[in-house]
């Protein structure tokens, strides 16, 4: 089994020396709507200006609701789709052709059972790549397939590459995906939502195994993923992504306990923690907004407590609050006019089953940051 | 255990085929069913719906021998039959009390769903209830109710909440309609107006507003569905909610806010619940009790408090040591080695022996029985809590005293 060293030192964006492998640079990304009657020009703004850089031998987790656009970036960054705007930089310069582009960046997808073909067994899915790629022909064929399943712990490999997908647990025919993913060498593997789909007690085992290949083999790792405690498990640098765009961005344990963004606060206080001793009230907390007229100003200022007259016109920019630690919100810039910190009204809420959200409750705990109407409520 | 429901096989799988004949599957079906019943013999079901009432809430809520709404005794469930049966359920033993809300936690394939699928009647061939009882409010048997009784039951005093509240609603009726379908089916004598009446108040509950009404399905959002769920499971009032992963597609947040709705309703309603879920640490926040299952067996059973903090089986082990934490230093964790078994192709003794890090040579060949430990207040599975066994210690850290705002074991939570 692999370990993941203790306490390891956090390697903040191209702070672990060296360039990132991977970069995105105002990477955006609008989807045509398909609207009901007019409205041509509509569009899903599904990633909005999205800066990212992967370091090598660096695990990025990139963590969001379903429908923040994480997926999306994570295929933008393997060049599935083409961005509507920005770059993806590999070593600082342009991508070069796909088929290149491909042997250094590989995706891993969700589901590992509709991402392997039922009709082939595990030796083909881990041949074509190292065929269509001319790594590998003949009598190398086989030590590199045997190799390969070695590298993501499926042994015996000969039994193993016999097997077809239906024979496989969940747990193993991930593995076979990210062996799969790895058979040309790549040094970037982006993986999205890789055990979402897995039972609880073989989650582990595969968050392991891509430490392992981080520690081992130097691999830059995405990791999408909507749960934020595995963020912390695996990842050095924590990005929360809302609504198309990265709102908070740092290194992992501080992004989870010390949050700066009232959504990074809001997303921590809804995950499932049994040591909590209060549960936490966040009824009539509001939904994530339509992307296809999204919210002007900051994206979270209808859902967000703290919410200042600023944020309803103005899109915030990352802030830096800590070394290597980002925050996008209005709440950290010291300059703000009365006016326009001047506190919204409440936002109006369905229902008079939904009350007001105790003002506290997920109250920011930087101390640096001026005082949020949220205090003043209290 | 219990196995004099076994010579009864025939006629339980006969009447299996009546029931699933009935298509009462998922919501949608029930509601269909329900209004086809309407159509063809509304006194039937009229009287049905009445005279299941009287036997059963009025009766039960007065016999005041015991809180156990369900009771299930040595409930075996298959799939497909003679040789080839796949043993889904294996001598389950689980009881609901009035108020509670418990926690049924397992992975995929573990049986969680199968359980209350055969408890509710709601299984559909090829799955057999081969053996064993289950009893509502300690009068009727649920695995010999007929139609008519199971029919007074079913949304009147135990209703369901499926996983995909996407595929349970009837995408072509607005959620009004289905409503007051429920509403016609097992109030006959409702008029239209209260109907209405009730159909709002049930949606605003659970914090959607009464104009949504006239919306269909997919004009709500995938929470918004969910909640919709929920309502028409109260519709009727029933005193046992069954919950089949209710928001295991949800976002947290939305996750959050229909947990804190339903947990807000069942203390204002003092409906039980049955809560399906693979996620234990969320049980374990919410539920009052937790009965863990592994590979079609229940393996451990306490309160939430007692499993969170102190598991006896090493499978709760492994599985609470499955979820990385959100506080505290980052460790590294090794969770459950291996993967469930192949439930046409399990292992001898123990299912669990294969991936446990504790097993030997007992538990490869005997299958251990649920023991009863601490005075009957908890039971775990294990050869090693059977008292001839040296426990290691993180099997047998004390359960402790609750500290305030503990849940209590029957739902008393403030």
């Amino acid at each position: 089994m692999t370990i993941i060293p203790l306490d390891r030192a956090h390697t903040a964006n191209g702070a672990s020396g060296g360039r990132p492998v991977l970069e995105a640079r105002g990477l955006t990304k609008y989807f045509p709507a398909h609207t009901h009657r007019g409205a041509r020009q509509a569009v899903v703004h599904a990633v909005e200006d999205v800066t990212l850089a992967l370091p090598p031998a660096g695990i990025t987790a990139v963590v969001g609701e379903s429908g923040s656009g994480k997926s999306t970036l994570a295929r933008l960054l393997a060049q599935l789709i083409k961005p509507t705007a920005g770059n993806v930089l590999l070593d600082g310069a342009a991508t070069p052709g796909r088929q290149r582009y491909a042997r250094q960046v590989q995706l891993v997808l969700q589901d590992p059972f509709s991402s392997l073909n039922p009709v082939h067994n595990v030796r083909y899915h881990l041949a074509r790549p190292l065929k269509v790629h001319g790594l590998a022909s003949g009598g190398s064929l086989d030590s590199q397939i045997a190799e390969l399943l070695g590298r993501v712990a499926l042994t015996p490999a000969d039994q193993f590459a016999a097997k077809f997908p239906h024979e496989l647990s969940g747990g193993q025919r991930q593995r076979v995906a990210i062996a799969r993913a790895l058979a040309m060498r790549p040094r970037v593997l982006l993986a999205d939502e890789p055990v979402s789909m897995l039972d609880v007690s073989i989650r582990l085992g595969v968050l392991n195994l891509l430490a392992g290949l981080r520690e081992r083999e130097g691999l830059a790792i995405l990791y999408v993923t909507h749960d934020i405690a595995s963020a912390r498990y695996l990842a050095d640098v924590i990005s929360v992504m809302y609504a198309g765009q990265i709102i908070e961005s740092g290194p992992a344990a501080q992004v989870t306990d010390a949050p700066a963004h009232p959504y990074t606060q809001l997303l921590l206080s809804a995950a499932p923690d049994p040591d909590r001793a209060e549960p936490p009230s966040l009824r009539g907390r509001g939904a994530p907004p339509n992307l296809i007229r999204p919210p002007a100003g900051c994206r979270f200022h209808p859902r967000c407590p703290f919410a200042m007259a600023v944020c309803a016109e103005e899109r915030p920019a990352a802030i830096e609050i800590a070394p290597g630690h980002t925050s996008a919100c209005w709440l950290h810039a010291m300059d703000l006019t009365a006016a326009q910190s001047r506190p919204l009204k409440e936002p109006a809420r369905p229902g008079p089953a939904l009350k007001d959200p105790a003002p506290g409750d997920v109250a920011p705990k930087d101390t640096n940051r001026p005082q949020g109407p949220g205090e003043e409520k209290r | 255990m219990s196995r004099e429901a076994v010579v009864r096989r025939e006629a339980v799988v006969r009447r299996e085929a009546v029931v699933s004949g009935d298509a009462i599957v998922s919501g949608d079906a029930i509601m269909s069913g329900a209004s086809d019943t309407l159509s063809s013999g509304t006194g039937v079901s009229g009287e049905a719906a009445v005279s299941g009432e009287a036997g059963v809430s009025g009766e039960a809520a007065v016999s005041a021998a015991s809180d156990v709404l369900i009771d299930v005794r040595g409930l075996c469930v298959d799939y497909g039959l003679g040789d080839d049966a796949v043993h889904a359920v294996v001598d389950a033993d689980l009881e609901l009390r009035r108020g509670e809300v418990l926690g049924l936690a397992g992975e995929s394939g573990s049986g969680k769903s199968t359980l209350a699928y055969a408890v509710t009647r709601l299984l559909r061939p090829p799955g057999v209830i081969t053996a064993g009882s289950a009893r509502f409010a300690g009068s009727v048997n649920l695995m010999s109710a007929g139609l008519r009784e199971l029919r007074g039951l079913r949304w009147s005093e135990i209703a369901v909440v499926l996983q995909s509240s996407m595929n349970a609603l009837n995408p072509v009726l607005s959620i009004g309609t289905q409503f007051s379908d429920v509403l016609r089916a097992h109030r006959p004598d409702m008029s239209r107006a209260n109907r209405q009446a009730r159909s709002s108040e049930l949606l605003e509950m659970v914090g959607i507003p009464a104009d949504r009404l006239s919306s269909y399905p997919h004009e709500l959002s995938g929470g918004m569905r969910q909640r919709v769920m929920i309502a028409t499971a109260l519709a009727l009032d029933p005193s046992v909610v069954v919950m089949d992963e209710p928001t295991t597609a949800l976002d947290v947040v939305t996750q959050r806010e229909i947990l804190e709705e339903l947990m807000a309703l069942r203390d204002r309603l003092g409906f039980a619940v049955l809560f399906i879920s693979h996620d234990l640490s969320l049980l374990a926040e919410i539920a009052d009790s937790i009965a863990v299952m592994y590979a079609g067996r229940l393996v451990e059973r306490a309160t939430a408090g007692a499993i969170f903090r102190a598991p006896r089986h090493p499978y709760s082990l492994g599985l609470l040591s499955s979820f990385p934490a959100l506080h505290g230093p980052r460790r590294a964790m090794e969770g459950i080695p291996g993967s469930p078994p192949d439930l046409r192709n399990m292992p001898s003794g123990c299912s669990f022996h294969p991936r446990c890090g504790y097993a030997f040579d007992r538990c490869r060949t005997d299958p251990p029985p649920l023991l009863d430990l601490e005075a009957g207040t908890r039971a775990a599975a294990c050869w090693l809590q059977d008292g001839h066994m040296t426990v290691p210690a993180e099997l047998a850290r004390p359960a402790q005293a609750p500290a305030a705002g503990e849940p209590e074991p029957t739902g008393g939570r403030s």
